[in-house]
């Protein structure tokens, strides 16, 4: 696919939520030097910042604290002020007697269709999908998943989690068609709505679940990161727990890309970054998923993997990075693109620190240290 | 009714460590609460009406898990941020 080439007026802004905080980190279009500013929430557990692309001016932050509850904060003018949402996504009262579910955080955060202007989606911990229609102020829950009564079917009881809480993720609208929708859970699976989530089908043929009794299972896989192709929406790519996989609808199933990753690598990992303008481009960053899985990258050599041709072959990219006794995890929202041509890339590590890549991966540069643990990492670009 | 304020929450009540609201019961005192500093209770009790896991609310000294607990005029309610983090 054709390249279109980008100016560089604008500048770029790399949002970085961490376990202490935001910082935010800013360069111009040259992407060649950084200047880093921060915190914001100093304290906050920052889940997620995400710039709503349809105004290209406003926020929405998730974060709490470790006592405090959860909520969301909202910023009209890039980051300059934020104020608390009214009413953060919360699950309904239980009636007399019986137990309710309760949000831990907000953990990802979708803009909703294009034509929807004021529309955002919430997927929380423990998993719960929730929706917005006046721009991320009051939020309300998606009954058609929240209210399934397939729901704990899919994705076990809030107790049975992985340590830190199940996780809704990967919502993604079709921008063709603001009701075709799909989402992750980890764990869960991906699902699939075309009524603008008043109902929703198990979407995992072919998804590999090893972790389970149950051969080839119709739901209950772990997705860590799915993304849908903005050009192509009916590809989409998703880094699981069990590989990397691709899938071209109409198709149904699955196909898993991961098998081409070198072996000693594996294709077990966290994040999952596309290439705004080629459907057939997407980086992964490995990690250890072997014996008791450390979770760290594999032989402490860190490196991204990159597919220019939909996943057939993979291609090493560590230029810059550490060589040995680099033992970071990327988490699945610390991974992210920016819009520049070539493209720039940025991840943030679970030790702290913000890596950049101004040529699509072909070097990197430790552009912030002494970070806290980094949890998302998001961009935006930006009138200078 | 007095009410003390925690440090994590005093961005609520502008620095306030202690203020004063009405109420014949904790579940009344954290209502007003709210009233006056709107999202303040979201933080502490959760969508159950539970407090949070890492909160405590204290009458007098004595902890209290039911909002319910009626108050006098001389109570004083205490929100606490437990000893836990890291």
């Amino acid at each position: 696919m054709a390249r279109s080439g980008k100016s560089s007026a604008k500048d770029v802004l790399v949002m970085v939520g961490t376990r202490k905080g935001a910082w935010w980190l800013r360069s111009d279009g040259s992407r060649r030097k950084w200047s880093l500013t921060g915190p914001s929430f100093l304290g906050h557990i920052i889940y997620h910042i995400v710039l709503d692309p349809r105004d290209g001016k406003t926020l929405l932050m998730a974060a709490r604290t470790g006592h405090l509850g959860p909520t969301m904060y909202r910023s009209t003018n890039l980051g300059k002020s934020w104020k608390e949402v009214e009413r953060p996504p919360a699950f309904p009262k239980a009636p007399e007697g019986q137990k309710g579910r309760v949000v831990d955080h907000v953990f990802w955060l979708t803009p909703g269709h294009a034509s929807e202007k004021n529309v955002w989606y919430a997927g929380t911990s423990p998993q719960g999908l929730f929706r917005s229609e006046d721009g991320g102020r009051n939020w309300e829950g998606v009954s058609g998943f929240n209210d399934n009564p397939n729901r704990s079917l899919w994705m076990y009881n809030d107790q049975d989690q992985t340590p830190d809480g199940g996780k809704m993720h990967s919502i993604c609208v079709d921008q063709r068609d603001a009701n075709h929708m799909y989402l992750s859970m980890s764990g869960g699976g991906t699902f699939e709505s075309t009524d603008k989530g008043a109902s929703w089908r198990p979407f995992n043929k072919g998804v590999a679940a090893d972790f389970s009794p149950v051969p080839d299972p119709e739901f209950g896989q772990d997705p860590h990161h799915m993304a849908l192709h903005p050009l192509r929406p009916d590809r989409l790519y998703q880094q699981n727990h069990c590989g990397i996989y691709r899938i071209d609808r109409p198709e149904e199933r699955w196909t898993r890309i991961g098998m081409k990753m070198p072996k000693k690598i594996g294709d077990i990992g966290f994040p999952l970054v596309l290439h705004p303008r080629d459907p057939d481009m997407l980086w992964v960053f490995p990690m250890d998923g072997t014996s008791v899985w450390p979770r760290v990258s594999p032989g402490g050599k860190p490196a991204a993997y990159r597919s220019a041709n939909g996943g057939k072959s993979w291609e090493r990219q560590d230029k810059g990075l550490p060589t040995e006794q680099a033992w970071f995890t990327v988490k699945r929202q610390a991974m992210c693109s920016d819009n520049g041509e070539p493209l720039g890339l940025y991840f943030g590590t679970t030790s702290g620190e913000v890596w950049a890549s101004r040529n699509e991966g072909g070097s990197w540069q430790c552009v912030a240290r002494h970070l806290p643990h980094i949890y998302s990492v998001t961009s935006a670009e930006i009138e200078r | 009714m007095r009410v003390h304020i925690p440090g994590p929450l005093r961005s609520y009540t502008r620095g306030a460590a202690r203020v004063e609201v009405p109420g014949e019961s904790v579940a009344q005192v954290l209502k007003e609460l709210d009233g006056r500093f709107p999202g303040i209770r979201f933080r502490m009790i959760d969508e159950q009406d539970c407090v949070r896991t890492h909160m405590k609310v204290f009458v007098n000294t004595e902890q209290v898990h039911d909002l319910g607990r009626p108050l006098s005029a001389a109570d004083e309610v205490i929100i606490l941020c437990a000893l836990s983090g890291g």
